[in-house]
């Protein structure tokens, strides 16, 4: 696969084109319809929820949010492939292999909500919080790389940033240092066109990212980030790959952010109708759907029944994180230090001193 | 002629004003240009004063700034941003190792002399690194003049004034109060000179210094404090560095009391070093000892936390009583 997609070669791995035909069969994954019919699913349990927690947002029942919509597949690869001992590390667009991973939607939720509770990620394992700074991460999949080589474990790190994040120098720094290192790291770089309203054209005067695996020594690739065997694919050969001591690999997931960057913003100051139409066309779900119901796999039924489904348990997560209760003063000051200080002991201890009198003088009305 | 204004309107007008009249203003940084900025800041100065002048930057802050080093010492002026002061820190370097020094480096023959504007502050139910107030570090690198305005007439002024010194100006905006406070400006081109705090309040009892999003907060505060009879004066320091330490020393020489307000952590705080030019300068004349009022030393919580940090109108009114009766 390497070889056939050395960036180079300026080509992309596609298997499936927009109607959901297979149409690069010598790279088929070997994967059974079952799990496919899974992946399908949770992507689509992913975009439901999705769209259920903009809705949320809209609402004022949540601050703020990133939408996933239109990358799905990407996660929802990496999702089919990662074990629980690999480790991920986030930016903060991954929502399927975030419960992939074993996180709940109440606690994604509990975060974009405004609790920190909601990064703990209580049941997953080998799961880094979100980095809000850009690309930042990387390094630390490349530190965690390190530590897998150095205790000779068999696991692997999955890190994402998206097309913006490659103009940070924390990209090639990490690029560099996995390549240095041999660390079994894979980048994935949801290459979505936009940082926020920034066109990948203004990011890199480069023919896209794979090709910036070179400079590294490293390999890369390019992908159709829409096209589920082919994310499949790709991150199942890298992972093998990274885990065979070979070092790490670039991943260039070629997609499209259908929604907007944040909650906060407005797409349509920045970008045409005509462009969201022609990405439309290359949906991750509806091409997934299309090879489905063209092997018999799936109905439209079967999907309204799922969605069904889906809101429920969704809204049912929704209103848990809703009733999760008051964020106590001394979770402020707690994990602030290991040992706690005793000046910060005493910043809240004034704290409480005031919180009292204020109560008092509302009482007496001072 | 004047115009009613919120703080965004205000910057806005003053970049378009420079922009207008000196062809060595460039603004750039990430979504400057076709958005105007997350917080619309720029909004409609590329369309009036095209890409090569205003525009989107590859997303990388230190790139960002290192670029506007070099351009400073070709003779441009940038005027960059960083799009919130939290996502600052990768252009640390740049900034501590060469935009503070290379005027002194260089014995004045080059210098950096650029506009770094950043939204800062609390209160907007942000993410994490989006809430942070980080002026001390800032105004602790020899070379840097921090700046902070608390109302649309001001950082207008402050803006002009900013672009037009011949050092390196933090322009540090109170994204809280961007749009909540809303003023006549006027339209012609004015300056608010870099250095000089304002008496906002004049009283007798007690100073109260503050600036950005806390000054209506100490307002607030200073109506509380109507009912106990106690005369507040309250300072906008307006610019962090070089601080104004007359205009402060002189009004405590006349109230005899000291609280400083910042949204910022306590420890090693602009409130300290308030507190200290007090002591050394007016020691005598002190009734009771300076106090602060800050955020606690903590990293910002997230929105259902942030009502433990944030500074209320009742906790500033709560130290001016301590103060007042001590």
């Amino acid at each position: 696969m390497f070889k056939e997609y050395d960036p180079i070669k300026n080509k992309m791995l596609q298997i499936m084109d927009n109607d959901g035909k297979i149409i690069n069969e010598k790279f088929m994954p070997d994967i059974d319809d079952s799990e496919v019919l899974e992946a399908y699913k949770k992507m689509l349990f992913a975009r439901t929820a999705d769209n259920m927690t903009v809705s949320y947002q809209r609402q004022g029942r949540i601050f703020t949010y990133p939408p996933n919509y239109g990358q799905e597949a990407i996660s929802g690869a990496v999702a089919r492939i990662m074990r629980d001992e690999d480790w991920l590390v986030p930016a903060f667009r991954e929502l399927g292999a975030y419960l992939a991973k074993g996180a709940s939607l109440k606690e994604v939720f509990l975060y974009f909500m405004g609790y920190e509770e909601g990064v703990n990620f209580k049941n997953a394992k080998n799961f880094v919080p979100y980095a809000v700074p850009i690309a930042s991460q990387l390094l630390h999949a490349v530190g965690i790389g390190y530590e897998i080589k150095y205790n000779k474990k068999d696991q692997v790190v999955y890190t994402f940033v998206g097309d913006g994040g490659t103009s940070e120098g924390d990209f090639h720094e990490a690029l560099n240092f996995a390549g240095v290192w041999k660390a079994p790291v894979v980048f994935i770089v949801q290459n979505n066109q936009y940082g926020i309203s920034t066109p990948f054209r203004l990011q890199t005067a480069s023919d896209g990212i794979a090709i910036k695996s070179y400079a590294y020594g490293i390999k890369g690739i390019q992908v159709d980030g829409n096209d589920f065997f082919a994310m499949y694919k790709a991150v199942k050969e890298s992972a093998e790959y990274a885990k065979a001591g070979n070092g790490p690999v670039l991943i260039e997931a070629v997609t499209y952010r259908k929604g907007a960057h944040t909650t906060s913003d407005d797409p349509s100051k920045y970008r045409t109708k005509e462009e969201e139409d022609e990405w439309d066309v290359k949906d991750p779900l509806k091409r997934l759907k299309s090879y489905l119901k063209s092997q018999k796999l799936f109905t439209d039924k079967d999907e309204e029944t799922l969605i069904e489904d889906y809101k429920k348990e969704i809204d049912r997560q929704f209103i848990e994180a809703e009733n999760f209760g008051s964020y106590p003063l001394e979770d402020i000051f707690k994990y602030t230090y290991g040992d706690m200080p005793d000046d910060l002991k005493q910043q809240m201890v004034e704290h409480e001193k005031f919180i009292k009198w204020k109560e008092v003088s509302q009482n007496t009305n001072v | 002629m004047k115009k009613v204004m919120n703080m965004v309107n205000a910057i806005n007008d003053a970049l378009d004003i420079k922009l207008k009249e000196d062809r060595n203003v460039i603004v750039y940084g990430e979504d400057v240009g076709v958005e105007g900025g997350v917080f619309r800041v720029t909004e409609g100065l590329q369309k009036k004063y095209g890409v090569e002048r205003v525009f989107d930057s590859p997303l990388a802050e230190s790139a960002i700034a290192g670029t506007a080093v070099g351009m400073s010492i070709a003779g441009l002026k940038p005027v960059i941003e960083m799009q919130f002061s939290g996502f600052a820190n990768p252009a640390f370097n740049q900034i501590v190792s060469h935009v503070s020094r290379m005027r002194n480096r260089s014995r004045g023959k080059y210098t950096s002399d650029m506009v770094i504007r950043m939204p800062y502050g609390g209160g907007i139910n942000a993410l994490e690194h989006h809430s942070e107030s980080i002026e001390a570090i800032w105004a602790h690198i020899p070379g840097l003049k921090v700046v902070i305005p608390s109302t649309p007439h001001d950082a207008k002024g402050l803006m002009i004034a900013a672009i037009e010194s011949p050092d390196p100006v933090f322009f540090m905006e109170p994204k809280r109060i961007y749009r909540a406070i809303k003023q006549e400006v006027d339209e012609e081109k004015f300056s608010i000179p870099i250095g000089k705090a304002k008496v906002i309040q004049k009283g007798t009892d007690i100073t109260v210094v503050a600036y950005g999003a806390m000054i209506r907060e100490v307002q607030k505060a200073a109506v509380l404090a109507k009912k106990d009879n106690i005369s507040i004066e309250i300072i906008d320091l307006r610019t962090i560095y070089p601080i104004d330490r007359d205009t402060i020393v002189e009004s405590v020489k006349k109230t005899g009391r000291l609280l400083t307000v910042h949204e910022a952590i306590k420890t090693f705080g602009v409130g300290a070093e308030i507190s200290s030019t007090v002591i050394e300068e007016a020691f005598l004349y002190l009734e009771a000892p300076p106090k602060r009022v800050t955020g606690y030393d903590v990293i910002v919580p997230l929105p259902k936390g942030e009502h433990h940090f944030i500074i209320s109108p009742e906790r500033i009114y709560y130290e001016i009583l301590r103060t007042v009766k001590y």
